[in-house]
C-alpha cells in the first residue's frame, strides 16, 4: 500500500471573480521510501497539492489517503494531530522563532505531541546532531548562517518521526553550494528510509529526486522515474572547480 | 501543552517586549491600586470613626454658648455666658430621651506637687460628664452630691497628668495645688487615649462645677451660674434629631429669645458629624470605585488592542505552529493565557502600588492601615477575568487563522 493515495483529487477555489480549479481530479501513489520532485510554474497547482498532501487544506473533490488514514474525514483537531505525528514540513524560509534556541525550535512539534520536557530536551538533541549541527543548539536563529537554519528546520521536522517529509522549495533563499548541502541530507535521510516530497520549480533541485512529477494547470503532465544526481559529487566538483 | 509551558512562554512573549508590556498593563496597574487603596481608605476611616464615637461617647451633642453658625463678624463660641447648669438641669427634666447633660467649663492652669509642676486642663463638671463621656474611675472615686453642692476642694486627675505628678506613687489623698488652691485627690480617670484631633485627653483635671466657677475660672462664672458648654447624652441615636430641635426651643424661651432673635447658642450633633466622616470616606470610596471600574476597562481595552497587535505580527508564528500540529484550541489558550497573565502581573503591580498609597494616606490622615487579604485576592482575580475576557477575541482571531495564509504572511 502507498504512503500516500491520491484519487479524482480535486480543489476548487470560489472567489469573487468565479470558480478557480487549482487542482483538477488528479491520481497520485507516493511509496513510503521514495524520494519525489513535484515541479511546475506557478499555477500549476503544485503548491495546492502540496498543502493537501500536507494535511493543512481540505480537497473539494476526490480521496486522500495519508498512511491508510482518510484524511478528507478529519476536522481540524484530527488534521492537527496528522500533520504533528506523520509529517514534517520544511519552508523555504525556515520559519523559526527567532527568540528561541535551536534546540526549543526543534521542540515545538513535540510541545503539541505531549511529550514532557526531557524526552522533548533529549529528541530535540538527537535530531540536532542527525542534521550536523549537535554543538549549535544553543544558537539561536540569528546567530546562524541560512544553512544551518534550514538544517535546524530539518531537525524539527524530524522530531516527532514523521512518516513523510515535505519540503515546500526548501533551497529558494539558499545560494547553490548551501542548497547542495541540503539536497545531500534529504538524500541520505531518504537513504535511511523516509519518504521525502520536495516541492519546487528549479529543475536542478529536481534532479535530484529519484520520481519527478510535473504539474500544468492543475494536471499531471509527466510523471518520470529517474536515475538522481548525488547531491555529494555535485558538492566534491563544486570544490574542485573553487581549486582550480 | 501543559500549564506550566504555557506560563513560561506567556513570560518570555511578555519580557520580549517589556515596555510595551509595561505600557499595556499600566490601565490594569491603575486599577488595581484604586480598589486597594479605596478598600484600605474606607476601612481605615470606617475604623477611625469607629473609635472616635468610642472615645467621646455614643449618641453625644454639645451645647456651647455663643453662636457661630450665622455668618458675618460674631461672637465665637463661649464668648457670651448665655448657658447655665440650669439650663443643664432644665434638658435632663424635660427634653425626652435625654440620660445626661453635663455642663463644664475648660481652663489651662498650673498643677503643682511638691517640687513637680505642670501645664494642664482644668475641667469643672458635674457626674453627668463622666456618663455622657462614658469615662471610668481607674481608683479611687467620683464627686458625691455634697461636694458638689458645696463646691468642695478636691479634684480627680486624668492619667497623664497623676503619672506626670506622681510617677509610680499613689496620688489618692494627696493635695495637688492649682492657682493656690489645694486639692485633695480623691480619683484618677480610665485612660482615654488621644483624642481625634490627637490631643491627649489624659492630660486634664477635673474638679467640681461649682468649686471650678469659684476657685479657678474666674469671676463671669460665679457671678451668673454660666458654663461654657453641656454635654447631652441621648439614650438611642434614633431620638437624637428630635431631641435636639426640642432643645433648641427650650433654651429659646428660658433665654426669652424674640422670634426673629437668633440663637445665643450653638448645639452639634457628634454623633452627625462622625457620621459625616463615614459619608465622606464612602463617597471617596465611591470615587475610586469609578476610577478603578475605568481604568479596568481602559486596561483591559489596552491589553486587547496590543493582543491584537501580537496576532497580527506572529502570523507567521502562529501558521508555523498550527503546521506542526497545534490545534486551534493550542493557540487560542496560548494567547489567552498570555493575555492573563499580562493582566494579573499588572494587578500584582498593582497591588504593591495600593498598598503604598494606602500606607502614604494612612499615615497622613493618622489612621490605621487597613488592608484584608481578601480585597487583594479579588483584585488580583478580576485583572486575571479582565485578561480572560478581553483577550478571549484576539485569541480566537489567532485561532481561526488558516495555517496556509498565515504561513505565506510576510
Amino acid at each position: 500500500m502507498a504512503l500516500i493515495e491520491a484519487r479524482e483529487l480535486s480543489r476548487v477555489y470560489s472567489l469573487d471573480a468565479g470558480r478557480v480549479v487549482a487542482l483538477d481530479r488528479i491520481d497520485l501513489d507516493i511509496d513510503a521510501g521514495d524520494m519525489v520532485a513535484i515541479m511546475g510554474p506557478s499555477g500549476s497547482g503544485k503548491s495546492t497539492l502540496m498543502n493537501l498532501i500536507g494535511c493543512l487544506d481540505k480537497p473539494t473533490g476526490g480521496a486522500y489517503r495519508l498512511d491508510g488514514v482518510m484524511v478528507d474525514r478529519l476536522d481540524a483537531n484530527g488534521l492537527a494531530k496528522l500533520r504533528n505525528q506523520k509529517i514534517g514540513f520544511v519552508f523555504q524560509q525556515f520559519n523559526l522563532l527567532p527568540r528561541a534556541d535551536a534546540a526549543t525550535n526543534a521542540e515545538l512539534p513535540m510541545l503539541y505531541a505531549g511529550l514532557d520536557r526531557k524526552a522533548r530536551r533529549k529528541r530535540a538533541l538527537d535530531a540536532l546532531a542527525r542534521v550536523g549541527l549537535a554543538d549549535r543548539w544553543h544558537h539561536r536563529p540569528m546567530q546562524l548562517s541560512g544553512g544551518q537554519q534550514q538544517r535546524v528546520a530539518i531537525a524539527r521536522a524530524l522530531v516527532n518521526d514523521p512518516r513523510l517529509l515535505l519540503a515546500d522549495e526548501p533551497t529558494g533563499a539558499l545560494d547553490s553550494k548551501t542548497a547542495l548541502d541540503i539536497l545531500a541530507l534529504f538524500q541520505r535521510l531518504n537513504r535511511e528510509g523516509m519518504t521525502v516530497v520536495i516541492v519546487t520549480h528549479d529543475p536542478e533541485v529536481a534532479r535530484h529526486a529519484r520520481r519527478v512529477v510535473r504539474f500544468r494547470d492543475g494536471r499531471i503532465i509527466s510523471d518520470q522515474r529517474q536515475e538522481p544526481a548525488r547531491a555529494e559529487e555535485g558538492l566534491k566538483e563544486l570544490q574542485a572547480e573553487a581549486a582550480a | 501543552m501543559s500549564l506550566m509551558e504555557a506560563l513560561r512562554s506567556a513570560f518570555q512573549a511578555i519580557t520580549a517586549n517589556a515596555l510595551r508590556s509595561i505600557l499595556t498593563m499600566l490601565g490594569i496597574i491603575i486599577g488595581v491600586a484604586a480598589v486597594i487603596a479605596m478598600v484600605a481608605i474606607g476601612s481605615g476611616a470606617k475604623a477611625r470613626v469607629n473609635d472616635q464615637i468610642r472615645s467621646l461617647g455614643a449618641n453625644l451633642a454639645i451645647i456651647s454658648a455663643g453662636n457661630v453658625q450665622v455668618g458675618g463678624v460674631r461672637l465665637g463660641v463661649g464668648a457670651s455666658s448665655s448657658l447655665t447648669d440650669e439650663d443643664a438641669r432644665a434638658i435632663k427634666r424635660e427634653v425626652e430621651g435625654v440620660e445626661a447633660a453635663a455642663p463644664f467649663i475648660r481652663s489651662q492652669a498650673q498643677a503643682i506637687y511638691q517640687g513637680t509642676n505642670w501645664s494642664t486642663a482644668i475641667q469643672a463638671v458635674d457626674n453627668d460628664f463622666f456618663m455622657a463621656r462614658e469615662w471610668d474611675m481607674a481608683s479611687g472615686r467620683g464627686f458625691d452630691p455634697e461636694e458638689l453642692r458645696r463646691g468642695e476642694i478636691v479634684a480627680i486627675l486624668g492619667q497623664t497628668v497623676a503619672r506626670t505628678l506622681f510617677g509610680s506613687d499613689d496620688p489618692l489623698d494627696q493635695i495637688v495645688r492649682v492657682r493656690n488652691t489645694p486639692f485633695k485627690v480623691i480619683g484618677v480617670a480610665a485612660s482615654k487615649g488621644q483624642s481625634a484631633f490627637g490631643q491627649d485627653q489624659d492630660d486634664i483635671i477635673f474638679v467640681p462645677l461649682e468649686t471650678g466657677r469659684r476657685r479657678i475660672m474666674g469671676r463671669n462664672y460665679a457671678k451668673d451660674r454660666s458654663v461654657a458648654s453641656v454635654f447631652v447624652k441621648f439614650e438611642q441615636e434614633a431620638t437624637m434629631v428630635h431631641g435636639i430641635e426640642e432643645i433648641r426651643a427650650l433654651l429659646r424661651q428660658r433665654h426669652r429669645l424674640a422670634e426673629d432673635a437668633e440663637d445665643d447658642f450653638t448645639i452639634r450633633n457628634l454623633t452627625e458629624i462622625a457620621n459625616t466622616a463615614t459619608a465622606s470616606a464612602r463617597t471617596l470610596s465611591f470615587l475610586l470605585a469609578a476610577v478603578a471600574a475605568v481604568s479596568l476597562l481602559v486596561g483591559g481595552i489596552g491589553i486587547m488592542n496590543i493582543m491584537l497587535v501580537s496576532v497580527t505580527e506572529r502570523t507567521r508564528e502562529i501558521g508555523l505552529r498550527l503546521a506542526v500540529g497545534a490545534r486551534p484550541r493550542d493557540v487560542l489558550s496560548q494567547f489567552l493565557i498570555e493575555a492573563t497573565t499580562l493582566a494579573s502581573i499588572g494587578g500584582a503591580l498593582g497591588v504593591a502600588l495600593g498598598l503604598g498609597i494606602a500606607v502614604a494616606i494612612a499615615r497622613t490622615a493618622g489612621w490605621p492601615v487597613l488592608v484584608s487579604p481578601e480585597s487583594v485576592l479579588i483584585a488580583v482575580g478580576v485583572s486575571g477575568l479582565v485578561g480572560v475576557f478581553f483577550g478571549f477575541y484576539p485569541a480566537r482571531r489567532a485561532a481561526k487563522l488558516d495555517p496556509i495564509e498565515a504561513l505565506r504572511r510576510e
